[in-house]
């Protein structure tokens, strides 16, 4: 399964980042290699609206079978459960940090949007 | 022989419209007190359609209310092939394609009807989704139509557009502008044959003003300056249209008893007589700068 943590950076040494829609960049991470590659969102960052649900879509895209951010609002949330993914949350500072936490099985999963839009 | 076609020549009633950047200037005390001087039918426009309060000065008596809807696109799920031409073709991220069928975001949705053109199976189709009212009240010989967004909608334009469909042609009409300079200000603008544009002497008021200036002149909008509560701040708002050559057609000054009027819902026109020649000019100026727009 590949995972998409939310971040601005292209490492797994770079801090995790707390938005979903607005997220820079995605890091997805290959369960089945031990390996990633990083999405560039830059272009649903400067969306006037709909940035949620169209980073939601690009994920989707992409492959994700789960995503692991800082929030998720209602309308990703809608996209993401439409597609079959799992959303998680943390506050973990870094990506490989959050990556920890997930196989830990510290992180439970969403049942709803753990944030209201435009939050 | 009679006949109740006007002659060809004869003048369209004028729409005048009341605008400023910065809330809180006066544009409603302005428009109400302004039909109130018309002194014959004439019929005002709140189209401030996310917080109205014209009538909240007019006391009509109701006469209609109508639901104003938007259309917004069903998929029909036993069509769609999941192709994604509608999701990628939605200016306004609406439609995101994910598993199997298209989901709607209406909130979003702009009802350009573009999703149902793009389909290649004639899977969408529109429903029409409630947004706001439109109502219809009567105050003497003012006709007040304010419409009224409902609560969580976030897009006004459409319901200022339909307000001005509405509206008569063959009154005089006066449109209560939003406050700003933004899309719902423009919607209420456009069309107009003159506007008034209030404001304050206060650098908050100036620097709105200036914003609202630039944008009457975009519009290409004949235009002039209200200056309210005039003697309270400084001078530069007056030196300001002076330097642009922008006519002042009215200063109302710091009255209390004009704020104690505003307070219980009172017109100054009736309360303060006093200020009955000032609005009855302001509508002259008005008309004749609408009058003179119409003949060039």
């Amino acid at each position: 399964m590949i995972i998409a943590f939310s971040t601005a950076g292209t490492t797994l040494a770079a801090p995790l980042d707390a938005r979903f829609g607005r997220a820079p960049r995605f890091l997805l991470y290959d369960l089945a290699h031990d390996t990633f590659t990083v999405l560039d969102n830059a272009q649903r960052l400067e969306a006037a609206q709909g940035a949620g649900i169209q980073s939601a879509e690009a994920v989707a895209r992409a492959g994700a079978g789960a995503v692991v951010t800082g929030h998720c609002g209602p309308k990703a949330f809608r996209v993401l459960a439409a597609a079959g993914m799992a959303v998680y949350t943390t506050d973990a500072p870094t990506v490989a940090e959050a990556l920890a936490r997930w196989r830990a099985g510290a992180l439970v999963a969403l049942t709803a949007a753990n944030v209201a839009g435009h939050w | 022989m009679s006949t109740a076609t006007p002659p060809p020549h004869a003048p369209r009633p004028p729409t005048i419209a009341i605008a400023s950047g910065k809330g809180g200037t006066g544009k409603t005390t302005l428009a109400v007190n302004l039909a109130r001087a018309c002194g014959a039918p004439v019929q005002l426009l709140d189209c401030d359609v996310e917080a109205p309060n014209a009538h909240l000065f007019m006391h009509g008596v109701a006469c209609a209310t109508t639901v104003f809807s938007v259309p917004v696109p069903v998929i029909d799920n036993a069509r769609c092939d999941g192709c994604g031409a509608c999701a990628r073709g939605c200016a306004f991220h609406a439609l995101a394609m994910v598993g199997p069928a298209p989901l709607v975001f209406a909130e979003l949705c702009h009802s350009c009807g573009g999703c149902v053109q793009l389909c290649p199976q004639q899977a969408i189709s529109e429903t029409p989704q409630r947004r706001g009212e439109i109502e219809t009240q009567q105050a003497g010989l003012v006709t007040l139509t304010l419409g009224r967004l409902d609560i969580g909608v976030a897009m006004a334009p459409p319901l200022i557009h339909a307000v001005k469909a509405g509206a008569r042609r063959d009154l005089p009409t006066i449109i209560d502008a939003p406050p700003g300079t933004s899309c719902p200000v423009l919607a209420a603008l456009r069309g107009a044959d003159g506007v008034a544009l209030v404001t304050e002497p206060t650098p908050f008021g100036l620097h709105d003003l200036r914003l609202a200036v630039a944008m009457t002149r975009t519009l290409g909008l004949p235009f002039g300056v209200v200056i309210n509560r005039a003697d309270s701040g400084d001078d530069r708002a007056r030196t300001y249209c002076r330097e642009e050559a922008i006519p002042i057609l009215l200063e109302l000054p710091d009255d209390r008893r004009i704020a104690e009027a505003y307070a219980r819902g009172a017109l100054i026109y009736d309360a303060l007589p006093e200020y009955r020649a000032a609005f009855d000019t302001l509508w002259a100026r008005l008309r004749a700068l609408a009058r003179a727009a119409q003949h060039d």
